[in-house]
């Protein structure tokens, strides 16, 4: 019995492969983009964990000087007094063709349980003798080289691991440590590091680095649009299913009066679905795979431009995604198919084989999707106004946007309504109210459409709104003609001497890392110079700002560390190390930096850390290209320590154009799902529309102006489609800018609006829907006076 | 008196080779204005193809079909197109109607197509249909006989030169058919329209004014 | 006793030492002439005289050495105790580089013995920094915040009195060592053979410490007196290839004498020791004179360990048998190896320790 009705179900499929096709191509492309952002983020989650691991996990704390480096006679003073302690040497330089970190460690006192354990364990003589160790991608980008290095995953991309002798020697640090890790178990009864080694700062682990939470909302914003295309997709699985089972209902009842039970048919149908599952979430994952292995490198790019998270940009497979993306499919698939099963379960066996028109029917669901959508919308405002955390702001989008879709069609139904009643002759008359009568029908794709073109244009909003802002605002900050970056300190003093009589100013960096209001950040010196007073950017000041820093009355903060510790300039304090609650003079932006900055007057900042090196030289000239060339003559530095102002705003648009450039590529292929939806709604639909037409055609209407009319309905209902989504994009765009960018990076930007781009996005929508248009449209053309009289034979 | 529709020498045949099947063969017929004429025949006779060549729905291999003066195989889609707006009134044995208008909208769709809407007129038709009370449903909310009644008013509606019915009481009991039918005469009667009625009831064949019987591709007025 | 986790690497490095007890790269006596390994490492030579206080301190040009402090104690509680305090050297290369640049590396091994317990803690490090290393003047051996540091007065040798300190997670001990007798010399004036092949040591004892001092227990602290032998040793190439592991003793005689004596065992048993009458002469034990036969064995850290033994030296009316304080006493470290304190009788009676390597 099961084999016959099965295969009697299944031949409804050989019979309508197209439906199969679009059924399965949903179910991929849905598993594709969800498991394909599963992927990037679990590669660079990966990356994380094996940076943390590599000394010891996130569990070992640090000690670090605020001059930047601890002499290495301190190691030896703290392992004699009987504190367990290990010694890190780490810096950045030029290695074959690229730069890298070289990170030196002490194998015999590094504490235990790290990664860099078992990678340096079976050669650990080799080791201390010179061998060293990078990931694979990080070789290829040294390329030839002196140095014994192997391969490793575990080890970092951009990283070179080898013993803290060798390190010491490449970086030009011997006899000097950068930080020393701290094991997480003392002994009892040991003198305090306070007493013993008072210039020393303990720095707590969770401040290290800690990728995963720093890159938190990166992910999260990731993972949002994973979910909205999976959506998007399972608008296709839902109708595809939907249909075949209208189509079937006569096979239903057949079957049924056959003797195959409900149950048994029920759970026949279930393991359809799961088979179909099943197959397209093979596909999908494919896909994902390559999706996500092509869009890696962009991804991995930005992470390191904006987090210096190290990961690299060949794709591992990893079982656990690929699992976790099939089950994602298998229940998405039960959830578009349920509506299904759950009809099929309420059907009496000799129900009406002939499909009931849908009109009464689906206004009844019209307006119950309403009534959710108003449920949603309500929520949505009391979100909007709870406010607080990124999540919370995830939620306030999806229910925003999941509003707008269900509403639309009673927004869509009402705009027909209106056309209907505005009509003057019977053809316009039938028209509106024909769309009307099939908007049930499309409206899964039409709100699939919506939400890409929502996304679209909210995404799109906020990017170009940034960037019109990061343009303005890099010019403001980038005034240096040219940057100099020291190798050591003498260098740097070496520099300061050299650069005054050839630079028209020289302005010294000099930074150290502190706790500000309790998070891990930075504070920066600045020299008081017409360059800042004229161009530094600020958001909020107090009157005469420039002169109350110069006299180091008080200090300027960036926006991330003014909206995350609420400190309004003026009124607020903030607590430095040596010297406590210092005012809040202003708030300056600072996009592309996830971390707390505090800026103070160059005075002060040498009156209080005076053994802090300086760590870069921005300098002031007319003639740049000849000030380089002086300074390289004279210094022999490499062109990675020399960068001129041109470069640095290149690399700053470039790590800026990247960080989008994954939402951008995620936009087009959510639109292409849309389109593809569209296009199997239509297509579904037009087989359906033969006995609807068929009057029409037998009244005069040639096929010819059918399928132009078909057409027209396609275009108008896209084009209400897009001046509703205008509105919901522009609401995504102010709930992106002002709550989940201020959430996740710690900025809030000006929305602008950039009518060209909808005009640009207008026109894209358009092809994409007479694209999914004209081949139904073509068919009904082309459709012979057989099949439409077929329609009316007599049953003979 | 001037004919409505007048078929010459019309062959048709479905298919090609050993499997042929020729339909029509030399048919002849003439339905003069204002007159009445039965098609009856075997099922599968090949009744509802002629009536569709008549109506310009389906093409034919040769012979000569000209309705109300035009001869539709001169004609181009377009142009059977603007016949069937104007010239001539189908009604089917079902499927007649549109679905997403209401009955007052389907009752007039035609009328206002062909340019020739009367509102009087179409309350007229209504009240004598019996679909009065009807008017702002919709026709999956109306049984097979209110279907097809309403289709037969929306044909008589646009006044045409000459109604070509197939089956159209089919599904109607026979009481309630006949009164459909005696309207149709009757409004054709009036309004100076042609009718073909195909039906394979001989009962309703011999109400109209001829009547001609199909069998083997040959048109016979019956003995 | 704690089973802790040990690090792979210090695991590897301690392995560097284990070149005393188990074959190793190349042994290089072809070389012998030259006075070199293949990779450079001086190699000792017989009649070299030993040079005092230079030769208390570290010689980097040999790959391994060791400064080796045993102990049997008694405490004010009445108990027999043991101490062990180890600093090992193994030098990757030879010579010496300032800072973590340096080729020598050192591992410090602490242990102490009750009867009812074993405690055993150990350190590495690296030369060049001052982590960890010996000094000469004044004396200390150290690495992290355990030494063995010289309280002699000036002029006299710096070993006549030692102050030696170790902690380790759960025990520590502080003890003041002074030296009753003289130095004594192993072998030939030092040159001490490990093999029939040839491969031989630097190898000199103060085997006369009367000690006192306090150890740190979980349950409290304990003031102990009582006995310590130190031994110094160094050498490039000491085993033959088949040499699995040596079994080491020295015996403290309640007459005032002590004995040294070991077997490495391999294809062949390899004997050797020395004995030392009260004063400080010694008498060198040669290949063969000594029979150590094992009177069974317990299962000690997985293992079967013979950890009772009967020692003759036929042609010096010694025959003895060692009981020891606790059959469990395994170092469980990076290396594993037994080593605990025991009495003896028989021909004689008195203390001693017990090392056994290769188990």
């Amino acid at each position: 019995m099961t084999r016959a009705a099965l295969q009697a179900l299944l031949s409804h499929w050989v019979r309508s492969p197209f439906q199969l096709a679009m059924l399965l191509a949903g179910l991929a492309l849905a598993t594709a983009l969800w498991s394909g952002v599963q992927a990037l983020n679990t590669e660079a989650r990966t990356a994380y964990a094996t940076a943390e691991s590599l000394l010891g996990g996130g569990n070992a704390a640090r000690l670090t000087a605020p001059a930047g480096q601890i002499p290495e006679s301190e190691f030896a003073r703290l392992r004699r007094a009987g504190w367990d302690v290990s010694p890190v040497v780490e810096g950045r330089m030029a290695m074959g063709q690229t730069r890298v970190t070289v990170l030196g460690i002490e194998p015999l006192t590094a504490p235990a349980g790290g990664t860099s354990e078992e990678l340096v364990a079976p050669d650990v003589t080799d080791f201390l003798a010179g061998l060293g160790f990078a990931h694979p991608q990080t070789l290829d980008e040294i390329g030839p080289r002196a140095l014994d290095l192997r391969p490793s995953q575990a080890v970092p991309v951009g990283t070179v691991l080898m013993d803290i002798a060798q390190a010491q020697a490449l970086l030009d640090k011997v006899g000097f440590i950068t930080h020393l890790t701290l094991a997480p178990v003392q002994r009892d009864g040991l003198t305090p590091l306070a007493t013993l080694a008072p210039d020393l700062r303990l720095t707590p682990p969770e401040d290290g680095a800690d990728l995963a939470g720093l890159t938190d909302s990166f992910h999260l914003n990731l993972t949002a649009f994973g979910l909205l295309a999976f959506a998007v997709g399972l608008f296709i699985v839902h109708s595809a299913v939907g249909l075949a089972f209208e189509q079937r209902r006569t096979m239903f009842r057949t079957l049924r009066a056959l003797g195959v039970p409900l149950r048994h048919l029920a759970l026949l149908l279930a393991a359809e679905l799961a088979l179909f599952a099943v197959l397209a979430g093979v596909a999908g994952l494919a896909l994902g795979y390559l999706m996500a292995a092509s869009l890696l490198p962009d991804v991995a790019a930005t992470l390191r431009g904006l987090y210096g998270a190290p990961v690299p940009g060949a794709l591992q497979f990893n079982p656990a995604w690929a699992a976790a993306g099939m089950a994602m499919t298998l229940a998405g698939t039960a959830l578009a198919g349920a509506q299904a099963l759950w009809q099929l379960w309420r059907l009496p066996v000799l129900a009406p084989a002939q499909p009931r028109a849908w009109a009464h029917a689906g206004m009844r669901s019209l307006r119950l999707q309403g009534g959710v959508a108003v449920v949603l919308a309500i929520t949505a405002v009391i979100l909007a106004q709870t406010g607080g955390g990124l999540v919370t702001g995830f939620a306030l989008l999806a229910a925003a946007l999941l509003a707008a879709a269900l509403i639309m069609p009673l927004v869509l139904a009402g705009a027909l309504a209106l056309g209907q009643a505005l009509a003057r002759g019977p053809v316009a008359q039938w028209f509106w109210a024909d769309s009307r009568q099939n908007l049930p029908r499309l409206s899964l794709a039409l709100m699939a459409l919506l939400l890409a073109l929502a996304t679209n244009i909210g995404v799109g909003t906020m990017v170009s709104s940034f960037r019109t802002t990061f343009i303005g605002w890099l010019d403001l900050r980038l005034v240096a003609e040219v940057t100099v970056t020291p190798r050591t300190p003498s260098e740097a003093s070496a520099l300061q001497d050299f650069l005054q009589d050839h630079a028209d100013a020289v302005l010294p960096t000099q930074r150290m890392d502190a706790r500000l209001a309790g998070q891990p950040g930075q504070i920066y010196a600045m020299k008081d110079h017409a360059t800042f007073r004229d161009s530094w950017p600020l958001l909020d000041a107090v009157p005469q700002v420039w002169d109350r820093l110069a006299a180091g009355e008080g200090v300027l903060i960036n926006e991330q560390l003014f909206r995350r510790a609420g400190l309004r300039p003026g009124t607020a304090m903030l607590d430095l190390p040596e010297l406590g609650g210092v005012p809040v003079l202003g708030v300056y932006p600072d996009y592309g930096n996830p971390r707390a900055q505090a800026i103070i007057g160059q005075d002060l900042f040498r009156a209080t850390w005076p053994e802090t090196p300086i760590s870069q030289f921005a300098l002031r000239s007319e003639t740049p290209q000849a000030l380089i060339a002086v300074i390289q003559d004279e210094f022999g530095l490499p062109s990675g320590q020399i960068t001129d102002q041109a470069q640095a705003k290149a690399l700053s648009m470039s790590i800026f154009e990247r960080t989008f450039m994954i939402t951008g590529a995620l936009n087009v292929l959510t639109l292409s799902i849309a389109g593809i939806a569209l296009f199997a709604a239509l297509v579904t639909l037009s087989g359906m529309r033969l006995v609807q037409l068929a009057p029409l055609w037998a009244l005069g209407l040639t096929t010819r102006r059918l399928a132009a009319l078909e057409l027209a309905r396609a275009l108008v209902l896209a084009g209400l489609t897009l001046l509703f989504a205008l509105p919901v994009g522009l609401m995504l765009a102010q709930i992106l800018l002002a709550v989940i960018n201020v959430q996740a990076f710690g900025w809030r930007l000006p929305l602008q609006l950039f009518p060209a781009d909808w005009a640009r996005l207008a026109l894209w929508a358009g092809l994409a829907v007479l694209a999914a248009a004209v081949p139904p449209a073509y068919r009904l053309w082309r459709y012979g006076p057989n099949q439409l009289l077929r329609v009316f034979a007599h049953e003979k | 008196m001037t004919s409505a529709l007048t078929i010459e020498r019309l062959c048709k045949t479905f298919g090609k080779g050993p499997d042929a099947v020729q339909v029509l063969d030399n048919a002849n017929l003439e339905v003069p204005q204002g007159q009445s004429l039965a098609l009856t025949g075997e099922s599968g006779s090949g009744k509802s193809t002629l009536l569709h060549i008549c109506a310009g729905l389906e093409p034919f291999d040769s012979g000569k079909v000209v309705l109300a003066g035009h001869d539709i195989a001169d004609a181009d889609d377009h142009a059977r197109a603007t016949l069937r707006r104007g010239t001539v009134g189908l009604v089917f044995q079902q499927f007649n109607l549109v679905p997403s208008l209401s009955v007052a909208a389907n009752l007039s769709f035609q009328a206002r197509l062909s340019g020739r809407h009367d509102p009087d007129f179409v309350a007229e038709l209504a009240q004598r249909l019996g679909i009065a009370q009807l008017m702002s449903r919709y026709p999956e909310q109306l049984s097979g006989g209110q279907q097809q009644r309403v289709a037969i008013g929306r044909c008589l509606a646009a006044r045409p030169r000459l109604v070509l019915a197939d089956e159209p009481t089919g599904n109607l009991d026979e009481a309630t058919g006949d009164a459909v039918l005696d309207l149709m005469m009757e409004l054709a009667a009036q309004a100076g329209t042609a009718l073909l009625l195909v039906t394979h009831s001989t009962r309703l064949a011999s109400r109209c004014n001829a009547r001609v019987h199909l069998r083997a591709g040959k048109l016979q007025v019956p003995v | 006793m704690k089973n802790k986790p040990y690090s792979p690497i210090v695991g590897r490095i301690a392995a560097l030492f284990l070149l005393m007890i188990t074959a190793t790269q190349g042994h290089a006596q072809g070389f012998a002439g030259l006075g070199t390994t293949a990779d450079g490492f001086a190699v000792p030579e017989r009649g070299r005289a030993l040079d005092f206080p230079q030769d208390h301190g570290a010689h980097p040009d040999y790959r391994i050495e060791w400064w080796y402090l045993t102990a049997t104690l008694t405490g004010d509680d009445g108990h027999d105790y043991g101490v062990q305090w180890t600093l090992f050297r193994s030098a990757l290369q030879p010579g010496d580089r300032a800072g973590f640049a340096s080729p020598q590396i050192w591992m410090g091994h602490a242990g102490l013995t009750t009867a009812d317990n074993h405690f055993a803690a150990e350190k590495f490090g690296r030369g060049g920094t001052g982590q960890a290393g010996v000094t000469l003047d004044p004396f200390a051996a150290y690495i992290d915040d355990w030494h063995m540091r010289s309280r002699a007065d000036a002029g006299a040798d710096p070993y006549d009195r030692l102050d030696i300190r170790a902690t380790g997670p759960d025990f520590a001990f502080d003890l003041d060592a002074q030296a009753q007798g003289p130095l004594v010399f192993h072998g030939d004036q030092g040159y001490s053979v490990k093999s029939f092949d040839g491969q031989a040591s630097y190898y000199y004892s103060q085997p006369f410490y009367d000690i006192s001092g306090t150890l740190h227990l979980p349950d409290g602290p304990v003031s102990v007196t009582g006995q310590g032998w130190l031994d110094r040793e160094w050498s490039s190439q000491p085993l033959s290839d088949d040499q699995q592991g040596w079994d080491w003793f020295s015996f403290a005689f309640d007459d005032g004498h002590r004995m040294m004596g070991f077997q490495l065992r391999g294809a062949q048993v390899f004997t050797a020791g020395t004995w030392i009458t009260p004063d400080g002469a010694a008498t060198p034990l040669p290949a063969g004179a000594l029979q150590f036969t094992p009177l069974g064995t317990e299962r000690v850290a997985g293992r079967d360990v013979p950890v009772r033994w009967r020692v003759d030296w036929p042609d010096g009316g010694v025959s003895v048998t060692t009981e020891p304080l606790n059959p469990q006493a395994w170092m469980d470290l990076s290396v594993g190896y037994w080593e605990g304190p025991l009495r003896f009788s028989g021909s004689h009676t008195g203390r001693g320790y017990l090392e056994m390597t290769g188990y």
